[in-house]
This record gives structure tokens, C-alpha cells and sequence, in this order.
């Protein structure tokens, strides 16, 4: 009975709804943490799955030997591969392809390969602008390679602690 | 002063529509980008803030973009009915302005029945709403206007009893009049002997405005957009601008009826009173008004929408007894003549 009365009167005198606004007025205050996206970024782990990029030895020779267990574990079916001896005798890839559309960047392919020759780097921000550009070819892959090289390099060696 | 005098009376009303048609669109403009930044804040986010300085220039960017784009008319719809209906959405909400005052004597047309003429003119919105749903021949801009009418015709009747309310207190329904019957300082402003009625006529106002938490009208979430699914470009900017033009014109009528128009808030109190004597009533009138402006943005980042059902219940079961109830009082204490509002002298 008395608890009925005062439910009557907490929602005639809007009590609740008070409440309501009182919080929401208090956010109005709080500090507020957007980030500014493409003045400002967050910080990247090493071990981000972005762009995928092949890699070479030292020396400028590409380390793929065309062993296809990345082609084998990929899940999304993305990575295909063609092999034929190269003039020198040594197996290599004669294409080396990777769609992006399929590509779910589970990372797999990188923990595959025994030469780690196939890596996905940190880079989040790209685009196609045509049909077709979503297949990565070898060239390409071995382009991104060449020029992250040394970011490459210096995530894998942070990361390799914890591995 | 001599100019103006000598100008014919169609210039002068002509001149003085301008002076308050365009500040009041540039509120407009500016009250929805007041809008999308201090829900972001309420939503711990910083709202538009690429367009100008912190994004001040967003709604003559938003403007730009809805002039440019192709107003598209259903093949099925009433295309007269169609292009009509945002027209009188917004000429109501524009014309109710006309006996608004923003000082003592610094109004349009200072009419007897003033209360009356707004109270006609916010009714007369609903017809653009209805029209527009009706005209779009779909489903839901149909559902959208059909809730709209109901609700507005519930809710005028809570919001005409408060307003009675104000009439029997204030004895006059001229707005000037209305005003200068709360002079005496905060405690004296109708708010407090009215208090019941003044919540009961600021939630009836956000109801008519069909703003959130009572915008089944529409109701994003369920209809789309409500009676406005098939308008795009200027004919929804249209539509747009009424809705925001209405909470404007509702945040004023509180201030003047409730909160004592452009009187000062410390008449009455010493020091404070000479203090702040120099500042002018028009002043006072737009804090309260932005203060009230400023609620309508705070309900809407507080509270979720009313189901259907539940709006009906309040506005029938809750505010119109209410209303009934304290207008008898209100009229009870007129006539034995409560101090401090009614005392001999008033």
C-alpha cells in the first residue's frame, strides 16, 4: 500500500526521469576521447595483420620456394600458386597471387611459412579503385616488401620475445 | 526614429518581418548544429567539427548539400498535395512569431487574443503533417502522419488547458499583458503558482513538436522516417526547418508565459536588481528561451521513445486531469486573491 503510494509519486513528480537527465547533463562534461582519425592514430601492435607483402633475403634473392602451405592452410582460399625450376635449378613461384576480397587476414599464412617469406605488414589504409586490383600479384607483393622492409623487420624482431 | 515614421505602415510591418523572420532562421540553422554537438557531448563525442572553426559552419554546409539534391516526387503521390504540405508546415511555425514579444512593447502585432493566434497557428501544423503522409502514397509516411494527428490532437488539449491556466492568472491573453502580470522577481513568475501546468505544457510542446522521447511520428526505428520517408532536398529541409522553427516558438511561449518573457530575474532583490538593471529584456528573454531550447536537446539524449500506447495514457489519462484540477485552484486562488501573486494591487 505505502510502497504503491510512493511509486504513484515518484513517477507523477518524474523522479526517475530526473535521474535520467542528471546523468547525461554530467557526461555533457566529461572529457571526451575521440581520436582526431587521419590527423591523429593509435598506436599499432607489431603483431597487426594488415597488407600482405613478400619478402627477400639480403641479398635481393626472394625468399618464397613456392612450398604452397601458405595456399594449403589458408582458409579463405585466397592465396593461389604456380611453380616451375627456375633457370638456376632452384624452385620458385612463377605466380604468387592473393585476393583480397577472400582474404580473411587470420595471419595464418605468415605462421605458415617456413621462410617467412609471406608476412602481412601494419598497413591499414588502402584501396582499389578498379575491379581487379583486389588480386595482389607477385610484383606487387614483392614491392611492399621492398619498401617496408625495415618496418617488417623491426615488428617481427619486437614481436619474436613472445613467440 | 523620424525615418521610421514616415515609412508607409505595409514597409514598416514588411521591415520588421524581415528582423525577426532571418534571426530566427539563423537560430534555426544553428540550433540543429547545437543539436548534433551537445548530444555528441552528452554521447561523450565531439560532434561535427570538420566544417569551420569547431565546425560552426556545418549547417551552411548541410544547407548547400539540401539545396542541390533533386526533389523526388513518387509517381503515385498527389504531386499539388505533395509540394504543399512542407509550405504549410512552416508558414504556422514562421507565423506564429508575429505576437511574440521580445521586449515591452517591441512586437509585431501586439493583438488582444494573442494566446489564442499562436495556440491556432501551432494546431494548424499538423495539417502539413498529415497532407505530407497522405500525399506520399506509401505506407509508412501514412502510419507516420496518423500518429502524428492523433498525438497532436491529444496534446493540444493538455497544452489549451495549461494555457487556460496561464489566461485565468494573468487575466489577459495578450502575451505583453501575460508578461507583465509576473513582475516582481523569480518568485513571482508563473512557474511556481503554475508549476503543475507548466510541466504539463512544456512536455505537451515537446509532444506537438514530435520530438523525442514522443516522436513515433517518426520513429526511425519502426517507420523509417514517419510522414517525411519520400521528401528529399529542400521539400524535407522544409519539413526540417517547421520542426525546429516549432521548438524555437515552444521554448519562447515558456519563457513568456512561465518564466516572465524579458523581465529580470533579480526585480526585487537589492543590490543584485541595480546591478543588472542595465541589461536589456531582450536578453533575459533569449537566456531563458536558449535555456529551454537547450532542454529540448537534453530530453532527446536522455530518454528512449514512448511506445504508442503509453503516449495516449499520458495525455489523456495524466496531463488532462491534472490540467482540470489546477486550473481550479488557480482559480480558486484569483479569486481569494493569494499572495504574492495575486494580492489586491494586481
Amino acid at each position: 500500500m505505502l510502497r504503491s503510494v510512493r511509486d504513484y509519486f515518484n513517477s507523477l513528480l518524474l523522479v526517475e526521469l530526473f535521474k535520467g537527465l542528471q546523468l547525461t547533463g554530467a557526461y555533457l562534461f566529461k572529457r571526451k576521447f575521440t581520436v582526431q582519425y587521419p590527423e591523429e592514430k593509435i598506436p599499432v601492435s607489431p603483431r597487426f595483420r594488415g597488407l600482405h607483402a613478400l619478402r627477400r633475403y639480403p641479398n635481393g634473392e626472394e625468399r618464397c620456394i613456392a612450398c604452397k602451405l601458405c595456399e594449403a592452410v589458408c582458409p579463405a582460399l585466397a592465396i593461389t600458386i604456380e611453380a616451375e625450376p627456375r633457370a638456376d635449378g632452384s624452385r620458385r613461384t612463377t605466380r604468387y597471387e592473393i585476393d583480397l576480397f577472400k582474404c580473411i587476414y587470420c595471419g595464418f599464412c605468415e605462421e605458415s611459412c617456413p621462410v617467412d617469406s609471406i608476412v602481412e605488414t601494419s598497413i591499414y589504409e588502402y584501396h582499389f579503385e578498379q575491379l581487379g586490383d583486389n588480386v595482389m600479384t607477385k610484383e606487387k607483393l614483392l614491392a611492399i616488401g621492398d619498401q617496408y622492409e625495415a618496418e617488417i623487420a623491426e615488428a617481427r624482431l619486437k614481436d619474436a620475445p613472445y613467440r | 526614429m523620424e525615418l521610421w515614421s514616415l515609412l508607409p505602415v505595409p514597409v514598416q510591418s514588411l521591415i520588421a518581418t524581415v528582423l525577426i523572420i532571418l534571426p530566427l532562421l539563423g537560430v534555426v540553422a544553428w540550433y540543429t548544429y547545437a543539436e548534433r554537438k551537445v548530444i555528441g557531448y552528452m554521447q561523450v563525442r565531439i560532434g561535427p567539427n570538420r566544417v569551420g572553426w569547431r565546425g560552426l559552419l556545418q549547417p551552411i554546409a548541410d544547407a548547400l548539400k539540401l539545396m542541390m539534391k533533386e526533389i523526388i516526387i513518387p509517381t503515385q503521390a498527389n504531386k499539388q498535395l505533395f509540394l504543399i504540405a512542407p509550405m504549410i508546415s512552416i508558414i504556422p511555425a514562421l507565423a506564429a512569431w508575429a505576437v511574440i514579444p521580445f521586449d515591452a512593447g517591441l512586437v509585431l502585432a501586439d493583438i488582444n487574443a494573442g494566446l489564442l493566434y499562436v495556440l491556432a497557428m501551432t494546431s494548424l501544423g499538423v495539417y502539413g503533417v498529415i497532407i505530407a503522409g497522405w500525399a506520399s502514397n506509401s505506407k509508412y509516411a501514412f502510419l507516420g502522419s496518423l500518429r502524428a494527428a492523433a498525438q497532436i490532437v491529444a496534446y493540444e488539449i493538455a497544452m489549451g488547458f495549461a494555457l487556460v491556466g496561464v489566461l485565468v492568472a494573468a487575466g489577459s491573453l495578450n502575451f505583453s499583458a501575460i508578461v507583465m502580470a509576473q513582475q516582481g522577481g523569480v518568485w513571482h513568475w508563473f512557474w511556481l503558482p503554475l508549476l503543475p501546468l507548466f510541466g504539463v505544457y512544456y512536455i505537451s510542446g515537446v509532444a506537438e513538436t514530435n520530438r523525442a522521447p514522443f516522436d513515433v511520428a517518426e520513429g526511425e526505428s519502426e517507420i523509417v522516417a514517419g510522414f517525411h520517408v519520400e521528401y528529399s532536398g529542400m521539400a524535407f529541409a522544409i519539413f526540417f526547418l517547421a520542426e525546429y522553427a516549432n521548438m524555437v516558438l515552444i521554448a519562447m511561449l515558456t519563457t513568456l508565459m512561465f518564466f516572465g518573457g524579458w523581465l529580470s530575474p533579480f526585480q526585487g532583490i537589492p543590490v543584485l536588481e541595480s546591478l543588472f538593471a542595465g541589461v536589456p529584456g531582450i536578453i533575459w528573454l533569449l537566456i531563458k528561451t536558449f535555456f529551454f531550447m537547450f532542454t529540448f536537446l537534453w530530453l532527446r539524449a536522455t530518454f528512449p521513445r514512448y511506445r504508442y500506447d503509453q503516449i495516449m495514457r499520458l495525455g489523456w489519462k495524466v496531463f488532462i486531469p491534472i490540467t482540470i484540477v489546477w486550473i481550479l485552484v488557480v482559480a480558486l486562488a484569483v479569486v481569494f486573491e493569494v499572495s504574492p501573486w495575486w494580492s489586491a494591487t494586481a
